[in-house]
Parts: structure tokens; sequence; C-alpha cells
């Protein structure tokens, strides 16, 4: 999934300060799975921004609504008629959801309530993990299902740099060596033989990155 | 004569190690450069060790030459993408330069500037396949160079790595280095020859030349530190508490620098000696162990002459005395 994390408050609270109607838009995907930009977060949001306001003595009118997805045309189109209503949209999706929104509805400005951090998975309740790069030349098979170029600090992919302490990562100290995981998981499959060969250094993609699928755009 | 010469020679090697300090001063550098003279067989010149900001590793290296010292130019992937790494290698051989260390680099966060971007656009394996590709005359997206470099290549390799797993790719990634053009390891600082032996032993079949290397300790409280703070070092309590008693710390260190020396003469091909500030103390250490001047091949007041072999950019070096019609290692 995109993990993102909640702006700080008072981030939030500065860049809505000029603003009287806001209407705030969690994203029902990642967002919600990593319990940042889901229903229960925009309402906490919009409580949270009101009450602020309200102490101050400066009134706000704050919506909220939840779509499935906020990367998909279709789903952002069933806020257009709402949105009309509201001087701003706060949106709680990744990057990507607030642009699509943007995109879609051009009248009104689109402001981010969250970072996007990483693409990830979580490895305790409340943590959460980087472990895809996205860079767009997938070597996974070769490493028993564990990314070395976006778990290890310095995307090494012939192996380990060396500097590994009781199995431990000795740039980023709370992860284990990510190489110290991959041998681990080839010992398992027997595969160890995976880490012999030379791999080669990686291509360079530069942004921003496209995917045409001929078969979808090319004509009947 | 110069290092490559050394090693196909047979003879047991020993390398010595500058750090380049922050700022443009280099004088306390050659005086300890000076001193290592004729009693080494090549100096490494460290590149932005510990990634801390100072006096790059391939203009120190030129000035060694010019005191007719062989430099093993270290080369990091840290800060470089491949361009410039290339561009560099090319811009080190015209200044003289004819040994590399490939290394992967210590990440930027662990420095003086824990902001900088990390590069790591190679590693220090394909940095040897990019080195390799250029001694043939080609750069790395296959382009014909006009006029080619001839490096001796080489890398590193951390014997001490504390675990099983950690060990074997170590190995592993060994082997893909000799693939990729390695002919020569220096190892990280050994304190335990035992462990050391047995490293040599499941390395053996490689067939390639290895360097132990030998930090000398300072004080029972860098020995320490360097226990807790750097990997694949452990310096054995019996050795700390050597260094917390004695009165003589240098006596002290040299003595137990010269055992390790010692030691590691039936197990690899040489020692690389990290003296991290205490360079003066290198020519102690090897007399200590028993290395005689003979021993070494004296590069004392050498000079550069080009080989007289048709077609060879190669060059050879002799001292003065000795200088006559010859020909580069290669013949």
């Amino acid at each position: 999934m995109v993990v993102a994390e909640i702006k700080p408050f008072k981030e939030i609270k500065d860049t809505l300060k000029h603003y009287k109607k806001v209407l705030i838009v969690g994203c029902g995907a990642c967002v919600t799975v990593c319990l940042s930009g889901g229903r229960k977060q925009v309402e906490l949001l919009a409580s949270a921004l009101k009450t602020s306001r309200k102490v101050e003595g400066d009134e706000i009118m704050v919506g909220e609504m939840l779509i499935p997805r906020q990367c998909e045309p279709k789903f952002v189109d069933m806020i257009k008629g709402e949105a009309g209503k509201y001087e701003v949209i706060l949106s709680m999706g990744c990057g990507a959801g607030v642009q699509e929104i943007a995109e879609r509805i051009e009248n009104i400005p689109v402001l981010p309530a969250l970072n996007t951090t990483f693409i990830g998975m979580a490895d305790e309740k409340g943590q959460y993990l980087e472990v895809c790069a996205a860079c767009g030349d997938c070597i996974l098979s070769k490493t028993g299902g564990i990314c070395p170029v976006a778990r290890c600090a310095k995307s090494l992919i012939n192996g380990p740099c060396g500097g590994s302490r009781g199995g431990m990562c000795e740039v980023s100290k709370d992860n284990p060596c990510v190489w110290q995981l991959i041998y681990d998981r080839l010992v398992k499959l027997n595969m160890l033989h995976l880490l012999k060969g030379i791999s080669q250094p990686k291509t360079r993609s530069v942004h921003p990155r496209r995917m045409v699928r001929e078969d979808l755009t090319s004509k009947k | 004569m110069g290092f490559r010469e050394a090693l196909d020679s047979g003879k047991f090697l020993v390398t010595a190690e500058v750090g380049p300090v922050k700022g443009t001063e280099t004088d306390v550098l050659l005086e300890d450069a000076e001193l290592l003279k004729g009693k080494v067989d090549a100096v490494n010149v460290t590149d932005l060790q510990s990634s801390v900001m100072r006096l790059g590793s391939m203009a120190v290296c030129h000035l060694l030459v010019d005191h007719g010292i062989d430099p093993v130019f270290q080369v990091t992937c840290r800060d470089r993408n491949r361009l410039a790494l290339q561009s560099d290698l090319l811009s080190a051989w015209v200044l003289g330069i004819r040994n590399v260390l490939s290394l992967t680099g210590d990440h930027p966060t662990l420095g003086d500037h824990p902001d900088a971007m990390p590069v790591f656009d190679l590693d220090s394996v394909s940095l040897l396949r990019a080195i390799s590709r250029l001694n043939e005359g080609f750069d790395m997206a296959g382009n014909q160079l006009k006029g080619a470099p001839d490096f001796f290549p080489g890398a590193v390799v951390n014997p001490g790595a504390d675990n099983e797993a950690a060990l074997e790719m170590q190995i592993v990634k060994m082997e893909k280095k000799i693939e990729a053009g390695a002919k020569f390891f220096q190892t990280q600082g050994i304190f335990d020859l035992d462990l050391f032996e047995k490293f040599m032993k499941r390395v053996e079949g490689l067939k390639t030349t290895v360097l132990g290397g030998i930090i000398l300790l300072k004080s029972a409280g860098m020995a320490r530190f360097m226990n807790k703070n750097v990997a694949g070092v452990f310096v054995p309590e019996p050795l700390i508490k050597e260094m917390e008693e004695t009165k003589d710390k240098v006596k002290t260190s040299v003595k137990i620098a010269a055992e390790l020396v010692k030691g590691m003469k039936g197990l690899c091909q040489g020692v690389h000696i990290m003296a991290i500030g205490w360079e003066k103390r290198v020519p102690m250490v090897l007399e200590e162990a028993g290395l005689k001047e003979k021993d070494i091949l004296r590069v004392n007041n050498a000079q550069s002459f080009d080989c007289w072999r048709r077609g060879c950019r190669d060059s050879y070096r002799v001292s003065p005395q000795e200088k006559r019609i010859s020909y580069c290692w290669h013949s």
C-alpha cells in the first residue's frame, strides 16, 4: 500500500487560515488501511478543526466525505456537486489522490492533509516499513522476495556492504540488514545459489514515468 | 617498481594508509608518507573516510606519485554517479595513479554532512567491472576510449563479519569482486588471528591475494570504541587490558601490531597497516616484525620511464642507479 502520515495539526490549520468553508475528503484505499486518511481520521480532523477555530472565535464550516479511491476519476466525480459549496478541499489521500482531485475539480483549490511517505506494509501494529522503491525493474525473483533496493540504505544489489552488526543495519539501526533477511530466506528456500552472479547496475528512469498499455490505448 | 610488480614478485606485501585532512594542509601527510617511502609497497589514500568532507583522494595520490610513492587510489560509490566515477578514474590515470581500490563507501548519515544525497549509482562490484572495462578501452556504455588506462584494481573484504550469514555473504561478494576484476584484497582490521586463519582457509580456493588489515591501537578507549561502533572489528579483552596497563602506549601498540604482522606472514600474502594518525610509527612496526628493508622493493627516488615495448602505454619505475632501457611488468 501507499503509506502516508497525517501532517502536524498546526500546519494543516495554517494552510486553512483564510478559508471559512472546507470540505475534507478521505480515501477508502491505502490510507484507510494505514489509518491516516480513512473515515475515522476525516471525522477526527473535522472536529479538531471546528473546535480549534471556535475557540479562536473564527468559526468554520467543515464538510466530510469519503470516496472509495481518490486516484480514480469516476470516484472523484462523485464529490463534484458537493465540492461546489466549499471554498477549499482538504484531501486526506496520498499525493496521487490530491492531484487527481485537482485535475478533475478545476475551480477549487485542493490542499494535502497527509505527507505521502512510501510504498510499504505494516510489520507490527502501528508500524509501517518501506518495502518497494517502485524502481521499475523488479529483481525480487533473485532475492527471495525481499527487496534490497528499497530496504538497504545504500540500495546495494550485489550483497551487503559489510557494515551490519548483529544482523542489524549500521545506517538505519532499527532495521535488520536486508541482506541478512535475504540470506535467511534463501536458506529456507534452499536457493542460496541465487546469490551468485553479478547484478548489473540499474537503469534509471526519468521522471515523470508513464506506463502505456498498447492493448488499451490502440483503436479497435 | 610499484605495487603491482611487488605483488607479481610473490614477496610478502606491505601497504599503509594515509587519510587526507579537512583543508589544504598537506605538509604533515607528506612527511608521514616520506617516512613510509621505501618501507612499504604502496600507500592507500582514503576517499572522504567516514563520510567526512575533506581533501580528495585523487589529489593526494598525485602528490604521492610526485614523491616517488606508489599510491592506491580509494574510490567509493557514495558521492559520484557512473559518469563522474569513470571520468575521475581516467583523470587519475593521466595523473600517474595506477592502483585503485573499489569500495561501496560509508553512508553520508554517518559523517559530518548527514543531509548529503547518497549516490550509490554503482556498487563496489559494478565499479570494479567499470574499471576492467576502462582497462579494455571502453566505457560502461560501450563507447571506445581514445587511450585507455591499465589500472591495477583491488577491493576490500570484512573477515570479521559477526555471524555466519554475514560472513558467507562477504565471501560470495568477494567472489563477485574477483569475477569483476579485483586482483587483490585489503581486509578490515584484524586482532584475532585464529578467526582470520579460519577465514583464509575458506577463501583459499579463490586463489587471490589478501593483505590482512592491521589497525594500530592507540589506547584502550579506542579499542572499546571500535568494538562498539566499527563493524567487523573486534579487539579481544586481553589486548585491551594490555593497552590499559601499559606505561608506554606507543611501545605496546607497536608490539601488538608487530605480533599480528608476524602471525599473518604464514596466513596471507601481505599486510595493510592502518595507523589512523600514527603513520610515523609504521616503520617501527615493520622493524619489530622483522620485515627487513631488503625484503621490500626499494622505491626510493624512483622515477617513471615509459615502457619500450611497441604499443605499450605502461611505464615502469626504477631508481636512477638502476636506470636502463626496460620494459613494463607485462614483458
